[in-house]
């Protein structure tokens, strides 16, 4: 049986249908959690970059502080993660 | 084109006989681990307790033997564990909390060894799994630091912890109508649920990853032979995601116990 012959009988069944709802909801979903704590860590990350090259002797405090700024930005991707496993799994 | 759809046939027919080309194991083996003994019964042991017991037996091992036998001048074992506890003292500590925070090292330090050490068997051949890839385990590791917490705050300012936890100062009256109900869900319920999240999370993706890998140089290596070479780029990444989350393991410890201090320090000291 070829690829396109599974994918026009999956097109019928109704549960096929609900696995790739959920799977492709899923991934958006996912993608979508994803988008704010990349920006975030990103601009946290760059700022700390920056504090360091500017204050060489302060790297030890910028560093606990930018990985407890870490924590609290990829808790919500995190989430977002779970959410993921939920929906495609459960 | 017919070269490359011959070439592809195999994974498409595995596709089209369910279950995928990438043939994963069930997810339901993160979740249903056989039992060890006792089974059914509260006793119940089976590789998460396991991993549990060890890390604790391990970490009390670890600190009776150094502390039997402490010398002046530090040699070997030793020189291990002095670091460690010296490394919770000033990043964790000394970062969080402030000199009056050194009579929380002991219960930071236990805090950091087991979650260090469960976290490690993700790496950790023939085991294979973070003992924190069960919600059980990061969930009680939470309410744990929830209880230090608000025991810490209620002990050094009694009630007056609460006041400062829900009506915080400098607010005008008539925005805590707004600020408290926010206070309140943020300090007692988000508080722990996203540092059990967050343990969680990492370490069950962290396991994913290196799932996802594992299985896809299999298949690829029992797989026809044009596909054969792709293995030479998908095995050195199995091999530098395990490097990579050897390292989380030891961040997420570390993070944990560094949030755990940050709110035992914000309770120890509610004005700033």
């Amino acid at each position: 049986m070829s690829a396109l012959t599974y994918l026009a009988e999956a097109a019928v069944d109704p549960k096929a249908q609900q696995n790739i709802a959920a799977a492709s909801g899923a991934g958006i979903a996912y993608g979508l959690a994803a988008i704010g704590p990349a920006l975030g860590i990103g601009y946290l990350v760059g700022q700390a970059v920056q504090a360091i090259a500017r204050q060489p002797e302060s790297a030890g405090q910028v560093q606990t502080t930018m990985f407890l700024g870490i924590a609290f930005t990829e808790a919500l991707a995190l989430i977002g993660f779970v959410v993921f496993i939920l929906l495609k799994f459960v | 084109m017919t070269g490359l759809l011959s070439a592809i046939e195999p994974v498409t027919r595995a596709a089209s006989e369910g279950g995928g080309g990438l043939q994963f194991p069930p997810i339901e083996n993160l979740v249903l681990w056989p039992a060890w003994f006792a089974e059914g019964t509260i006793f119940e042991f089976n590789k998460i307790t396991f991993i549990s017991v060890f890390a604790t037996v391990v970490t009390v091992i670890l600190f009776f033997i150094v502390g039997r036998k402490a010398k002046l001048v530090p040699t070997g074992l030793q020189n291990l564990m002095e670091t460690s506890v010296d490394f919770v003292e000033k990043q964790v500590i000394g970062a969080a909390i402030g000199p009056d925070g050194m009579r929380y090292l002991p219960m930071l330090l236990s805090m950091f060894f087991f979650i260090f050490i469960t976290n490690l068997f993700e790496v950790i051949p023939t085991s294979h799994m973070p003992g924190n890839a069960r919600m059980a385990n990061p969930l009680v590791l939470a309410l744990l630091a929830l209880v230090m917490y608000v025991g810490v705050g209620v002990k050094h300012n009694g009630l007056g912890y609460f006041k400062a936890a829900l009506f915080p100062p400098g607010v005008p009256a008539a925005l805590y109508i707004l600020v408290t109900p926010i206070e309140l869900l943020s300090t007692f319920i988000i508080r722990p649920f996203s540092l059990a999240v967050r343990l969680f999370a990492n370490m069950l993706a962290g396991h994913i990853l290196l799932v996802t890998f594992s299985v896809l140089t299999i298949t690829l290596v029992a797989g026809p032979l044009l596909l054969k070479p792709v293995a030479l780029v998908s095995f050195p990444m199995l091999v530098a995601f395990t490097g990579f989350e050897f390292m989380v393991s030891f961040l997420q410890a570390f993070i944990f116990a560094l949030l755990t201090a940050v709110y035992i320090g914000g309770a120890l000291h509610p004005h700033h």
